[in-house]
């Protein structure tokens, strides 16, 4: 059914831009759209108004790349932390996956991407500079390399190592291997061979 | 039109939130390219990745068109050297040349090759020899070979040390001797005769050699992007087979 012909403007508008959304197509946006047209008092103004909020106090977080409505951002402001342990992601998406399995407690690097050479992504283009500056602090003591299991990934962590052997750090890498719950006959082939290639001794 | 072949992946590109536009090298017609639905789904990235080697299924009603594309994990190359800098950047580079092979043109026997020289990525003391042969036989293929066989001034078979940096042809000693600096240098383990194994110095030399000619004589839109990967493929041997040897 073609909206343009039953809704004004700003309302064809709204579900124009929803759609831009990851995971809304045009029904789910329609849907989205409805709830909020219906529900204007509790739902459509305070969304509105939240998103003008963040949007006019969105700022990239100077020290790690992280986006927050606060400089330095909520993260790296936090005394709690273990600010000797910085841990280094491609994207902010990332930084919120480890955040949510709560395992660890450090500072976080964002690089903004991977090294891609066919896609013009060099390491002018990532956030690698500051990354080294921050490793240079004498209070920082490691550095976790959680990139994605790639070829791109890999390839920028090795860039990354190379790039901070002048300086005095630990630098690691996750594992990589069978997840948690992982039954081997429906897993895929890549994961089962990186398994097997990177198997460890078991320690009695 | 519709072909099963196998290939290596020579690039993924996402589309859209679930699809992919993979790029490979088959064997038996060339590089396509082809629409790979669901392509951005967990099971699937672990396939994705470049380098790996895969069977095809492409379908198209129409030849010229983009096509849908099948694929099905034959060996994770990428999953044995994830852990391996050297041997990433050797398939980063190796599969950032195959992006010079025309669409649709088969080179079988570099396809050959190519699978040969992957089979020994897990052994740092034989691949850089191979991966240098494959860099001359990706020249030959495209028409740019060298002739490695005799000398281009005295047709002699003997004591081929130099190659002009003009003619891509070999120069004997005695002939090269009073222009070497202006000459390339010839690892003697790209001469067919040659059984030892190379030296570090030879590797990185045949390095020299492969790379000036395929900077030369390789070029398009993402030139210089693709040499770049290269470029780090040649650092990190420097300091890799440095330390093997």
């Amino acid at each position: 059914m073609n909206t343009n012909n039953i809704n004004g403007p700003e309302i064809d508008r709204i579900i124009q831009l929803m759609t831009r959304l990851p995971g809304l197509g045009r029904r789910s946006a329609r849907k989205a759209t409805l709830e909020l047209i219906k529900r204007r008092s509790d739902l459509l103004i305070p969304l509105a108004n939240a998103m003008r909020v963040a949007a006019d106090r969105l700022i990239d977080c100077p020290k790690c790349g992280n986006i927050d409505t606060v400089s330095p951002c909520t993260i790296c402001a936090d005394k709690q932390r273990d600010s000797g342990l910085i841990i280094v992601v491609e994207e902010i998406a990332d930084l919120w996956a480890l955040e949510r399995a709560t395992a660890i407690k450090g500072l976080f690097h964002v690089l903004g991407g991977h090294l891609s050479p066919l896609d013009g992504i060099g390491p002018d283009q990532l956030n690698i500079t500051k990354l080294i500056e921050r490793a240079r602090d004498s209070v920082v003591k490691e550095i976790i390399l959680a990139l994605n299991l790639t070829v791109e990934g890999q390839s920028t962590a090795h860039y990354l190592v190379d790039s901070l052997k002048e300086v005095d750090v630990k630098i690691t890498q996750l594992a990589h291997g069978v997840p948690m719950g992982g039954e081997l006959d429906y897993m895929d082939e890549g994961t089962i061979a990186a398994a097997i290639q990177l198997r460890r001794e078991v320690l009695l | 039109m519709r072909c099963s072949d196998e290939a290596i992946i020579i690039s993924v590109r996402s589309h859209g939130e679930a699809a992919a536009i993979v790029e490979v090298f088959t064997r038996n017609y060339g590089r396509i390219l082809g629409f790979f639905y669901g392509g951005q789904s967990r099971k699937q990235r672990a396939l994705l990745q470049i380098g790996n080697h895969v069977d095809i299924v492409w379908h198209a009603r129409l030849s010229q068109h983009l096509g849908r594309i099948q694929l099905e994990l034959r060996t994770s190359y990428a999953a044995r050297v994830i852990e391996d800098f050297s041997g990433l950047a050797m398939l980063a580079s190796m599969t950032a040349l195959m992006r010079f092979i025309p669409e649709r043109d088969p080179h079988i026997k570099l396809f050959d090759i190519s699978i040969f020289v992957l089979n020994f990525l897990n052994n740092l003391s034989v691949w850089p020899a191979l991966y240098v042969r494959w860099e001359l036989t990706l020249l030959d293929e495209l028409g740019y070979g060298l002739d490695l066989e005799s000398c281009a001034a005295t047709q002699a078979r003997e004591n081929l040390v130099y190659v002009s940096p003009r003619s891509g042809n070999a120069i004997s000693y005695e002939v090269g001797m009073p222009y070497k600096d202006k000459l390339l240098p010839l690892p003697q383990f790209l001469l067919g005769n040659h059984t030892s194994v190379p030296s570090v110095d030879e590797i990185l030399d045949g390095l020299k050699l492969t790379g000036f000619f395929l900077a030369a004589r390789l070029r398009n839109q993402q030139g210089c992007l693709v040499h770049d990967a290269r470029k780090r493929l040649v650092t990190l041997l420097q300091s890799s087979i440095v330390k093997v040897a």
